[in-house]
This record gives structure tokens, C-alpha cells and sequence, in this order.
């Protein structure tokens, strides 16, 4: 008897005697708990392409312009540009009463090294560094000054780059540092500080309303207008597993969920505490060939692809709920400027009989495709069963190879034979930001060698991006976007499997969450 | 005694070396490629290459382990390629919660498991025998991470008592750091009361049948005195083997655990650090567990000789 006492009042000692105590709440501060697509581990968001870094970025640095909600380049930093009339100089004027979080003002000498930097880095930013700009200077502490060697309609665009690398501007003490090394003091002039003695990679990263930062008159909208902030700390939490970020978002020990997995969403739609928000950006599947090795170097045996392949599969598999997914035949975002269904009349239909004649036209002798497929990102990890169905079906040998994404990183760069540790294709996704223009898509870089992996070659491609780079206005631009989409369905650098979006789950209290193609965190209150 | 000791102690040297060996090659020779993770998804090759020189892997491979062992040997683990840290530094801030879990859920299992294995040996074949035995087939079966769902759903979401993930640090006030460890040391200590109850149990079981036992009965000893005086003290040195190994395998093994509670220990960040090819951390923490097991070995070595007089080294 006395044993069962003992062991029934030990089993349930350590429950019941934590159970009354109660957490009193700390202080007024209006704390905002989120829990983001993935943990931070390196802050510099030049050194890196990662999307969180880039988060990062979005929090404590600021940009010289930025996208509106339309896509449209606004001024953030500066005040007013000037252009020539030849177009040729760019005369940018920084706002006034710009400071640093250490308190020393933001000069255009700080922004010309920032741009610099970036430019070393950023694949836009080489472009214009390299083939537009003849001089870069800072005539006075206000003001910039770009002089072009021919005009270009990128040049503001780029400086506003929504995504990686996005031209955060720093200090220029720290913009100094080697591209090639990552900084180590986290100094900007955006919204918010970093708390650097509370970053514990792994736990959570802290950030604090800055409160000399000063916004701009308009009101938010995407990356552009007024950054407002509205809670006094931000509080990045590390949370690997997400039901138990869900678990933790119903009990109220976070306040926001940047990317639930769609399959939890029921649950968060059932819960009367929570609500979602759908940006009106998107991601974008898409499979990438290896232009380079057999036999996906044989470019009818890649138009083969576009026929045996459909979007709505891959959709239905990944994301599942139609209200998270739709049909889009383009490279460029459907709804954004460029968006064009240009020469994709018949293509990814699903039709394999189409697929199977081309093959056979193509003389493809059954070489297996060695198809590269994640399995630890749940949003990607569907993707490859159905390419490979739905080639199998359409006449390929499919040699699927299953494997975490950081081993895929890692294999994509390799050039060797698919049967000698190489590949010729895998899926994966892409933001909107990434993709909105024919300069910005990687992957209709086919300057073969200088390309990303899968190493497209195409010079009528690269000519048309270059034009595309020169092209005066919007019209012009639309139009060489359409061309270059043509060619690049052509060529098959890759091919577009649908969209789709992720929803941002909040609690109730939350508000002003801002529609924009990375998650920003100035606007939102909570009450 | 100390001659042992100081053998053993010689004696971790070259299997710590032969770890770190094992442990540089193999990482080395997996398909992954820091540089490339780090540059991200958009990089080119010119950015990709750039980090990996900066990093230092463009060099041969034993260069690589040369500059690493030189490393190791003058006290420097390394930094970190992706956090900026020094790896002692991040392994120092994530030792506490995995020690506190680990001793949290050791003072659960050995509280509760030895009292439930002393029971069922002493009542072998009752109703209570039945259901320690059945329960230590359950805490072997199921896996931590539904126990954990199990208990989360019940006390964090439904009763509200605990928080549902997350640690907080005892420098934080301790009422909210036992909240924080309450959950995740129950999900870790079901199978260690599993392991020990059994244990326990089995051990008493042979020691029980001894002469001496009945001796000690015939002698007027109540059962409490048989079992403390007599039996315990001789089925001990099985218990605390296990309860060792558990101590070792609960440093090293709360890698589910640490996951699925979010609590930022040397579990998750193993996982972060092999998700992320982080060689430098994944090197060091290898060499900390091995240390670790090394050294509870000995322990538990050295306990013989006080729980058994019989057992000389």
C-alpha cells in the first residue's frame, strides 16, 4: 500500500505541484511574440540570399526605395530624385533627420559603400554596378549622385529590390567590411534595433521599436511609405515544429505564425481566438532542368516536359485547398506587370501523347532522368512523386532520388553525368519578389556558365535581358518580358508548376499586418 | 584506486582523438556543401565559391583536419560557419536547458521507477507486478514525441496549467523554469522508468532468491529491513548502470524532445547544426557526447567498488 501511495503521488508530484502557480504579467510593454519560417542564424542579409536573413534585414535596416503595393518604385530613404534629362544622372536627396541606432546620422557617404557592398553581391546589383554606372559619388552629406553610361529603366527598381539581396543601407564603417565576410555589428536605420545580447540562435531574436526612426508621411504599403511601429518589442521565437507552433499561437504563448503548414490550417480556422491573413504575394513552383548533361541537354526532349506536365496536380498535392493555390501560366507572377501567358498555348496540359511524339522525334533512347527530390520541406516534398507520374506517364524513365534540401544544395551545383553523382532536374519554389521581371528571374539566366545550376545557355535570352535592362518605360519593358518568355519556354530554362500562398495565422488582438512580399512588422498593433 | 583512475583518464585521449577522426572524415565525405547553403537559394556560383574560400573548404581535405586538430589541441573548438559565434559559446548557452531537462527527468525516473521496480519484484506475479511490467512495455513502445503530444493536448491546451513550449532560464525566476520542465521531463522520463523499473525489478528478482535472503528472514528481519539492508545493496550495481547509461543517453538523446517543446538545448542545436552542414558545432558537439560518455562510464565504474566492497580495480 505504501508503495502505491509513493508511486501514484510521485507520478503526479511534478504536474499537480506546478499547476496553480501562475505567471503575472510582466509590464505594459506591448511585447509581439512570432514564430517565422525558420530560425535565424546569420544576420547580414548581403552575405547571404537566405529569406529570413533577408526578414532580418527588413527589420533593422532601411532601403534608399522601395516597392509599393503595386510594385511601383517609391522613394523610402531619400527625399526627392532628381533625373536628367538624357537620363543619365540620378541626383537622390536623403530625408532629413536619418539616424543610425547608434545615434550618429545616415550620410550619402554611408549609402554609397552600402551600395557598394551590396553590388559585389547581389546579381542585379553587378549588372547595374558593372554595365550602367560610370560613377558613383557623394557630393555632399545628403546627397547622391549616379551617372550612367547609357540610360537604363532598372536603376531605381533595383535599388528598391524587394528581395535577395535587397540594398539595405549600413553604416559605412560596417559597409566596409569584404563582401565576402559577414559583418559583425548589426547597426541600420530602419524601424527597429536589434537586441544583440538577447539573440540566442536556436531560442529567439529580439528586436525593439527605435524610437528616433523616422517614417514617412504616406501610409504603408508594402515595403514603401511610412514604417510605423506600433508594439515596443518584437520577439522572433524559435520554434521548429509547427503544430506546436500552432499549439503555442491557440494557448496564446505567441501572437504570430508566419508560414502554418496548409495542412494545419483547419485547425486554426477552427479556433475562434485565431484568424489568417493571405498576402496577395505568392510563391511559385517550379521544376529546373540541367541544360548541361543528357538528356535534358536535348531541348526537344525538354519541350517534352511542358507537355507532360500539368500545374493543377502539383497544386492539388501541395498545397491541397483551392483557396491557397491557383493555375498560372507565366514566369512572371500572375497579376503583376509582366505576368504574360505568351507562348504557352497547349503546354502543361498534361498531355502525354504530345509528350511521347516528342520524344520519339527526339530520338530518347530510356537514358533515366535522375530527378532530385527534398523530403524534408513539407511544402516541396509532394512535388517530385508527381513529376515523376506524370513524365513516367508521358514516356521518361524517371530515376527518382529522394534526399534532405541541403543535400540537394549541395548536388545541384555539380556538373557532372546524372548517372556519376550529377542530375538533370528538381523542384522547388520561389517568392514573387524573386521572379517579377526577366532580369530578377534566376533562372532565365542562361549565360551558360555565369547561369545559376542547370547552366542554360541562350544568347538571344541574355540579349533580350539586356535589352530589357535599357528599355526606357514600362511598355517597352512589357514588351521584351513577353519575348524573353517566349524564348525561355524555347529553351526550356524552366518551368512554372503553379501558384500558390501561405497564409500569415495571427491571434484576434492582432492588426495592420502589412500586405507585402516578405513579412514587415511596422503597422501591426496589439491590443 | 587512483592508478585507475588515472589510466582511465590516459585512456580517453586516443578515443578522443579516434572520435574526432571518425567524426572530420565522415562529415566531410557526406553529399553537402556548407558554402552553398549559406549563400542561399539565389546565389550564383562566383557568390558560393566566394564563402566557401572564406571558409576555408576550398583547401584539401587534411589541411582542413590539420588546421582543426591545431585548433582543438590550443583549446578553440571553432567558430561557428553560419552564427557568428564561437562554438564553446553557443554550446554554453545551450548546456543549461539540457542539463536541467536531463536532471529534471532523472529525479522523475529514479523517484518513480525504483519504488515501482521494488514493488513488483516484492509482489511478483500481483496485479500491480502485471501493470508495471505492461507500463515498462509501453514507455519502451511508444515513441517521446507522442507521449509529448499526449501530454501537451492535456495539460497545456485543454487545462491551461503548463506553458505548451519553451524554456525558461532558473536566472528567470524558478517557478517559471519548473513550468517550463515539468512537460518535457515527463515525455522523456516514461521510458526511463520503463528501462530502470525493469531493471529493478529483474535484479531484486535474482537477488531475492538468494540464501542469504532467507537467512535474513529466518534472522527476524522485517521485509523493509531485508530490502534495504540486505537486498537492494546487492542488486544495486545493474540499477546504476542503467540509471548511468540513462544519463548519458538523456545528455545526448533529448533531441526529439528539445524539438517538439522548443526548448533550446544541445538537442536542437545538434539538429540546426546537422541540418545546416554546421561542421565546427557538429565537430565539437560529437567530442562533448563522447566526452560525456567516457566519463559517466568511469563513473559508474568507479561506484562499483563503493556499492559492491567485493569489486577491486
Amino acid at each position: 500500500m505504501r508503495f502505491r501511495k509513493f508511486a501514484l503521488a510521485t507520478a503526479l508530484g511534478a504536474v499537480v505541484a506546478a499547476a496553480p502557480l501562475a505567471t503575472a504579467p510582466a509590464s505594459a510593454e506591448t511585447v509581439l511574440k512570432a514564430v517565422m519560417h525558420s530560425d535565424v542564424k546569420i544576420i547580414d542579409p548581403i552575405w547571404t540570399t537566405a529569406y529570413i536573413s533577408r526578414n532580418v534585414g527588413y527589420m533593422i535596416y532601411d532601403t534608399l526605395f522601395a516597392l509599393d503595393a503595386k510594385n511601383d518604385v517609391k522613394p523610402q530613404m531619400v527625399d526627392k530624385v532628381d533625373i536628367s534629362a538624357d537620363k543619365l544622372t540620378y541626383t537622390m536627396t536623403l530625408r532629413d533627420g536619418l539616424l543610425w541606432h547608434d545615434g550618429q546620422p545616415v550620410t550619402s557617404e554611408d549609402c554609397v559603400q552600402s551600395l557598394k557592398r551590396w553590388s559585389a553581391k547581389d546579381s542585379l546589383g553587378q549588372k547595374i554596378f558593372t554595365g550602367f554606372i560610370s560613377e558613383i559619388s557623394a557630393p555632399d552629406a545628403k546627397t547622391i549622385v549616379i551617372k550612367l553610361k547609357e540610360p537604363t529603366g532598372l536603376l531605381l527598381f533595383a535599388l528598391g529590390k524587394p528581395s535577395s539581396n535587397v540594398p539595405f543601407m549600413m553604416p559605412k564603417r560596417i559597409a566596409e567590411t569584404d563582401p565576402g565576410k559577414q559583418i559583425s555589428e548589426f547597426i541600420g536605420s530602419g524601424p527597429f534595433v536589434l537586441k544583440r545580447d538577447e539573440w540566442k540562435p536556436g531560442d529567439k531574436i529580439v528586436f525593439t521599436k527605435f524610437d528616433k526612426y523616422k517614417p514617412r508621411s504616406e501610409p504603408a504599403s508594402a515595403f514603401a511609405g511610412g514604417k510605423v511601429v506600433k508594439v515596443d518589442r518584437v520577439e522572433w521565437l524559435a520554434i521548429a515544429d509547427a503544430q506546436q507552433a500552432v499549439n503555442a499561437l491557440s494557448a496564446g504563448e505567441i501572437d504570430y505564425m508566419e508560414q502554418p503548414p496548409h495542412d494545419l490550417l483547419p485547425l486554426i480556422k477552427a479556433d475562434a481566438n485565431l484568424k489568417t491573413f493571405v498576402s496577395s504575394a505568392t510563391g511559385q513552383f517550379t521544376m529546373r532542368p540541367n541544360s548541361l548533361v543528357p538528356p535534358l541537354n536535348n531541348p526537344k526532349i525538354k519541350q517534352a516536359l511542358w507537355y507532360a506536365l500539368n500545374q493543377e496536380d502539383f497544386l492539388k498535392a501541395t498545397v491541397g485547398n483551392a483557396e491557397y493555390y491557383k493555375v498560372c501560366k507565366s514566369y512572371f507572377p500572375c497579376g503583376t506587370p509582366f505576368s504574360t501567358t505568351a507562348g504557352m498555348d497547349g503546354l502543361l496540359t498534361g498531355n502525354a501523347k504530345k509528350a511521347q511524339e516528342l520524344l520519339k522525334e527526339a530520338g530518347y533512347d530510356g537514358t533515366p532522368i535522375v530527378l532530385m527530390a527534398s523530403t524534408d520541406l513539407p511544402i516541396l516534398t509532394n512535388l517530385g512523386p508527381v513529376a515523376k507520374q506524370l513524365m513516367e506517364r508521358a514516356g521518361f524513365k524517371v530515376d527518382m532520388q529522394s534526399m534532405d534540401w541541403q543535400t540537394l544544395v549541395a548536388r545541384r551545383n555539380k556538373k557532372d553525368p546524372a548517372n556519376a553523382g550529377g542530375w538533370n532536374a528538381f523542384n522547388t519554389a520561389w517568392v514573387s519578389a524573386d521572379i517579377l521581371n526577366p532580369v530578377l528571374t534566376a533562372y532565365m539566366n542562361a549565360a551558360c556558365d555565369k547561369a545559376l545550376f542547370g547552366w542554360p545557355c541562350d544568347e538571344k535570352l541574355e540579349k533580350l535581358r539586356n535589352d530589357f535592362m535599357k528599355a526606357p518605360d514600362l511598355e517597352a519593358q512589357k514588351k521584351i518580358a513577353t519575348e524573353a518568355q517566349v524564348e525561355a519556354i524555347a529553351y526550356t530554362t524552366h518551368i512554372p508548376l503553379g501558384e500558390y500562398s501561405v497564409p500569415v495565422a495571427m491571434r484576434k488582438n492582432i492588426d495592420g499586418v502589412i500586405d507585402a512580399a516578405a513579412p514587415v512588422f511596422w503597422n501591426i498593433t496589439k491590443k | 584506486m587512483f592508478g585507475y583512475i588515472l589510466r582511465r583518464l590516459v585512456s580517453t585521449i586516443p578515443v578522443m582523438f579516434i572520435v574526432a577522426l571518425i567524426v572530420f572524415l565522415m562529415l566531410r565525405l557526406t553529399p553537402s556543401d556548407p558554402a552553398a547553403i549559406i549563400a542561399g537559394d539565389n546565389a550564383d556560383a562566383q557568390q558560393v565559391e566566394m564563402i566557401r574560400q572564406q571558409l576555408g573548404l576550398d583547401k584539401p581535405i587534411f589541411v582542413q583536419l590539420f588546421v582543426w586538430l591545431k585548433s582543438i589541441l590550443s583549446g578553440d573548438l571553432g567558430e561557428s560557419f553560419f552564427f557568428k559565434k564561437t562554438v564553446t559559446s553557443l554550446i554554453a548557452d545551450r548546456i543549461e536547458p539540457t542539463l536541467a531537462l536531463a536532471a529534471f527527468t532523472l529525479v522523475i525516473a529514479v523517484s518513480v521507477a525504483v519504488p515501482l521496480g521494488v514493488f513488483a519484484a516484492m509482489r511478483r506475479g500481483s496485479l500491480l507486478d502485471r501493470l508495471v511490467m505492461g507500463f515498462s512495455v509501453m514507455g519502451f513502445s511508444v515513441p517521446a514525441f507522442v507521449i509529448g503530444y499526449a501530454l501537451i493536448y492535456i495539460f497545456a491546451i485543454k487545462l491551461q496549467w503548463l506553458p505548451v513550449q519553451g524554456y525558461s532560464r532558473i536566472a528567470n525566476g524558478i517557478e517559471p523554469w519548473v513550468r517550463s520542465l515539468v512537460l518535457p521531463s515527463l515525455t522523456l522520463a516514461v521510458i526511463y522508468i520503463a528501462l530502470i523499473a525493469r531493471m529493478t525489478r529483474t535484479s531484486l528478482l535474482e537477488v531475492l532468491g538468494e540464501d542469504y535472503i532467507r537467512t535474513a528472514y529466518s534472522r527476524g528481519l522485517t521485509p523493509l529491513q531485508v530490502l534495504t539492508r540486505h537486498a537492494l545493496p546487492n542488486a544495486a550495481v545493474p540499477i546504476v548502470t542503467v540509471i548511468g547509461l540513462g544519463v548519458a543517453l538523456l545528455i545526448g538523446g533529448v533531441v526529439v524532445t528539445e524539438s517538439v517543446f522548443a526548448i533550446p538545448g544541445i538537442g536542437r542545436l545538434t539538429v540546426d547544426a546537422v541540418l545546416a552542414r554546421d561542421y565546427p558545432t557538429i565537430q565539437a558537439i560529437i567530442l562533448l557526447f563522447s566526452f560525456v560518455y567516457v566519463m559517466i562510464n568511469l563513473i559508474i565504474d568507479v561506484s562499483y567498488t563503493l556499492l559492491d566492497p567485493r569489486i577491486r580495480y
